[in-house]
């Protein structure tokens, strides 16, 4: 039979349900949680979701008659209970890859996350997890240097790194600000962090900071030996002044320097990782707004997939939460993520929310940064979930020691040797539980370990998180 | 609480100089080296020794004693040669690396002799 341009609405399901399809190895996979409107069919609503972030609209057009739309459409393949939440079902849709410009995480999520997200149909939706195919993975720049890159330039080996978000966020000048990094690193910190907020406020300009700090780097680095680095933020209101900042740094011989990527966007972020790609700068990443997508269990983004978003952009640090600090962050599901920013091949895993096998190729892993409430007493902890490929932020662990910065700096790296020698002797299992017993022994030769250990010996953060992987219920 | 004290550490004291990996310690046993080599060893790590002048530790390439002891798994004969390196430069660092030629990069690496830090 001809085709014939038919006016009107059709149900989705008739064109982009296809129970059938098996997925192309160069497909991009998707994984949504769909919230249906109560009446509206599974199929139907998945169908809809496949079709408004591919090539549907709500009416057929007759232009739809002049390409081969059953090529290029998004298919919803399968359909599956959400454990422990009957009112939502999981929806796999595939999409062609000729639909996302070769390299673009931005043309990938306007279209993965765009208008569907605000479809009548459904009530909520959440994108729960992405495969993107090796054919795209390497189309991508990816972390401007990644793990083994950022060792060999700062000379760390066989341990976590250090770091501290210098506080408070708002309001020091640049000159007590530089004190502030200098304490810190003479303590024994690799690295320290210019606060997200921080950018260029009216009390400290960004040159005058990124001078100070500056000094304060190699200062630290004549007296203790060591290579050490700050991140600068060069997150700024427009590409242009972030890519001053960025030149500005470089000509100053920064290290490292910093970027908000969801505030500051997918265009910039991937084009500051190119360009510190070319001008061998570390790139390390703040996650500001991620919790605003991905924090509602039935709506929103998936970190898990803006941990890969980043990882195609670009970035050679990526916050991960840290399981025992202040923030949000359930054991299996951050295991699951801090694997996505590392290994190069990850597998399937449900009992860690990855929905689908990923495959990296060559692209650098990313270092996962764990900060936010933690202290010296979580260490064997830390040590024991993160390993040695991660940095170990402590802000008030290193700020708040009451002799000062570098007393609390010289506590975590006392703390953090100590669990890796045991780590190495005793093996990983066992560290939690023997970790008193070794920060113990250690803080006999650092007055400063065991002034830190008596401060925050009481401080835990025992709530039950928000976002929990769906486990069944019944 | 213990009283407050100062941090002492200066530009002028040679001993503020510190070597990364395990360099806030005190220096490791012999039987805690042994420990470490043992470690890298497991890890797959191929075993090396290299040393350096105090004064030239910041640098990134410290001189490598002979060759990495490529599939070296006798913890023995690895801390012998650890031994022979030190004999040989009494007044070096000498250091201990595991490299993982999967990684492409070392896996660990720590002072095992700590020469007289000068300057």
């Amino acid at each position: 039979m001809a085709k014939t341009y038919q006016a009107g609405v059709k149900d989705y399901r008739e064109t982009y349900w296809m129970p059938d399809y098996t997925p192309k190895d160069t497909d991009i996979l998707a994984c949504f949680k769909i919230t249906p409107q109560p009446g509206v069919p599974r199929e139907e609503a998945a169908a809809a979701v496949a079709a408004e972030s591919s090539t549907g609209t709500w009416t057929t057009v007759w232009t739809d008659l002049l390409t081969d739309l059953d090529y290029y459409k998004g298919r919803a393949y399968a359909i599956e209970d959400v454990p422990g939440d009957d009112e939502c079902f999981y929806a796999f849709i595939a999409y062609p890859i000729d639909l996302f410009e070769e390299g673009s995480v931005v043309n990938v999520f306007t279209s993965l996350v765009g208008n569907v997200f605000g479809f009548k149909a459904i009530r909520a939706l959440r994108l729960e997890d992405v495969r993107f195919p090796i054919a795209y993975v390497m189309t991508c720049n990816g972390p401007p240097h990644g793990i083994q890159v950022e060792r060999d330039k700062l000379n760390k080996y066989g341990r976590a790194l250090l770091g501290c978000t210098i506080k408070p966020k708002l309001g020091l000048s640049a000159k007590n600000y530089g004190r502030a990094v200098y304490e810190c690193l003479r303590g024994g910190l690799d690295l320290t962090k210019d606060d997200e907020n921080v950018n260029s406020q009216p009390f400290m300009r960004w040159r005058n900071r990124f001078e100070f700090v500056m000094d304060a780097i190699h200062k630290a680095e004549r007296e203790t030996g060591e290579r050490k680095g700050h991140y600068l933020n060069v997150t700024a209101p427009t590409p242009d002044e972030m890519f001053k900042r960025a030149e500005f740094a470089k000509e100053l011989g920064a290290p490292i320097i910093m970027h908000d990527y969801l505030t500051g966007g997918f265009c910039a972020n991937t084009g500051l990782a190119q360009w510190c790609r070319d001008n061998g700068l570390l790139l390390h990443i703040h996650r500001a707004m991620h919790a605003v997508l991905d924090r509602h269990p039935r709506h929103g983004i998936h970190f898990r997939v803006l941990t890969k978003a980043l990882r195609l952009s670009g970035g050679d640090h990526l916050h991960s939460g840290t399981v025992v600090g202040k923030l949000e962050g359930d054991r299996d599901a951050t295991l699951g993520w801090i694997d996505l920013m590392r290994d190069s091949y990850i597998k399937e895993d449900r009992t860690r929310g990855i929905f689908f096998d990923q495959d990296w190729g060559s692209m650098p892993g990313i270092f996962p940064v764990a900060s936010g409430g933690i202290h010296v007493w979580h260490m064997p902890a830390l040590v024991t979930i993160f390993g040695d490929d991660a940095c170990l932020q402590f802000g008030g662990g290193t700020l708040g020691h009451p002799w000062g910065n570098a007393a609390g700096a010289a506590a975590n790296r006392v703390a953090l040797e100590a669990c890796v020698e045991d780590r190495n002797r005793n093996g990983a299992e066992g560290l939690e539980k023997r970790g008193g017993d070794v920060l113990r022994a250690a803080a006999k030769s650092s007055p400063e370990l065991a002034t830190a250990m008596e401060t925050w010996k009481e401080i835990k953060f025992e709530f039950d998180v928000v976002d929990k992987l769906d486990v069944a219920h019944k | 609480m213990t009283e407050m004290q100062d941090y002492a550490s200066r530009l002028s004291d040679p001993a503020s100089r510190k070597f990364e990996t395990f360099s806030y310690l005190p220096e490791l046993s012999q039987d805690a080296i042994r420990s470490q080599v043992q470690y890298i060893c497991d890890k797959g790590w191929n075993p090396a020794i290299e040393h350096v002048e105090p004064e030239n530790a910041f640098d990134h390439y410290w001189y490598m004693w002979k060759l990495p002891m490529f599939g070296e798994t006798d913890v023995d004969r690895i801390l012998a040669e650890a031994e022979a390196c030190h004999k040989a430069n009494p007044n070096h660092h000498v250091r201990l690396i595991g490299y993982d030629n999967y990684a492409q990069s070392q896996g660990t690496a720590m002072v095992i002799f700590r020469g007289p830090i000068k300057v």
